[in-house]
């Protein structure tokens, strides 16, 4: 290995890293992120790995990963702390705020104009009765992905997770508790208990 | 709008506050934007929520785009860029502090723990999203049949989520819904 790799936001200990064949500019993290959000139909993760993965090779799958799941299990919109913390570790603060602005700028704008839109024309008939249906199915997809993101948890057998997972539905789902109280007692909770079960079988 | 404060800093305090909960992404605080928006505030009507859902679903780009609606219908055009800054901002700052924090020492095992012990949480909060949403969306028994049956279909086929919501808004034009 060369020792001349760029200074890159978060040094990485990691002796294997490869060097990014090309180093996004600015304007370049910018166009990229804006035209993956635009594109993100439904969710713009599976764009992003796309992206930056197959199409420009500025991160390996499993770089891609990593810095993924440190974006999921911080709060906050992922692919929104995804695009930041991507764009500071070519760009700096620069770099994040560009890809940060690329990603949610234009889309913003264009559900601006849509909410005025539905400011003035909601109330017409024929809309109401599109967007009823629309939001019927949508959330049909949700409770897809749901259900999608629990298998892994009924595979596993993982009785204390699925516990956790009802005791978070019934209290926010069907008592509407306020999250952050909620939270303050769960995520305590689910961390000890985490913690004590893989000292008892390490993995 | 009858609150005392400025409406503006309100969306800013709110959002901001939510977006540092929002366990697994931006889908695991709908509860808490309902709670909040319908509940608490009265921005908007329960339908009014599910009209903000499904348009934020129609548009492109991330989910967090449900708050710009909800600021929209709060304080218009400054209300949505505030709401959706909000909401984003400082997760992202926090994201990238600890992205550099973490660089230093990525050997620890920590990372893995703490991921494990937010799954479960953060779908519990996607399961009580979905049936808030659906209980703003499903008003009719034929309502509730389109959300069972695109539910099946997303989960048993890899179809594109769009054609389930053109064939949603197709039956909601033809009153069947």
């Amino acid at each position: 290995m060369p020792p001349d790799s760029p200074p890159a936001a978060v040094p990485k200990p990691d002796i294997s890293a490869p060097v990014p064949s090309s180093q996004p500019g600015l304007l370049e993290l910018f166009l990229a992120f804006a035209k993956m959000s635009l594109a993100g139909f439904g969710g713009v993760l599976g764009w992003a790995r796309r992206a930056i993965v197959d199409q420009h090779r500025w991160m390996t799958a499993e770089e891609f990963n990593e810095t993924f799941a440190l974006c999921h299990f911080l709060p906050g919109p992922n692919i929104v702390n995804l695009s930041f913390v991507f764009g500071s570790r070519f760009g700096g603060l620069a770099g994040g705020l560009a890809a940060f602005a690329g990603l949610l700028g234009p889309p913003m704008l264009i559900t601006t104009i849509l909410a005025s839109l539905y400011s003035r024309y909601g109330e017409i008939d024929a809309l109401r009765r599109i967007l009823a249906g629309v939001s019927c199915a949508a959330v049909g997809f949700f409770i897809a992905v749901v259900l999608r993101m629990m298998m892994p948890l009924i595979k596993k057998r993982d009785v204390v997770g699925m516990i956790i997972l009802i005791a978070v539905f019934v209290a926010i789902g069907l008592l509407r508790l306020p999250l952050p109280a909620v939270l303050l007692v769960g995520i305590p909770l689910s961390l000890a208990i985490t913690y004590s079960m893989r000292r008892r079988v390490p993995a | 709008m009858n609150e005392p404060a400025n409406p503006i800093a309100t969306l800013i305090w709110t959002f901001g506050l939510m977006s540092l909960f929002a366990v697994g992404g931006a889908n695991s605080a709908i509860p808490e934007m309902h709670r909040v928006a319908v509940d608490v505030h009265h921005w908007i009507t329960d339908k009014q929520f599910a009209d903000a859902f499904a348009i934020s679903q129609l548009s492109p780009g991330p989910n967090v785009l449900i708050v710009t609606l909800i600021g929209y219908s709060v304080a218009g055009f400054f209300g949505a860029i505030a709401a959706t800054l909000a909401m984003c901002g400082p997760t992202a700052v926090l994201a990238y502090y600890v992205s550099r924090l973490l660089g230093r020492s990525s050997h620890s095992r920590w990372p893995a723990i703490i991921q494990a012990a937010l799954v479960p949480l953060s779908v519990g909060l996607m399961g009580a999203s979905a049936l808030i949403l659906a209980l703003s969306s499903d008003g009719s028994w034929m309502a509730a049949l389109v959300t069972v049956c695109a539910a099946v279909l997303a989960f048993a086929t890899r179809l594109n989520p769009f054609w389930m919501l053109a064939a949603g808004g197709l039956l909601g034009f033809a009153g069947v819904i």
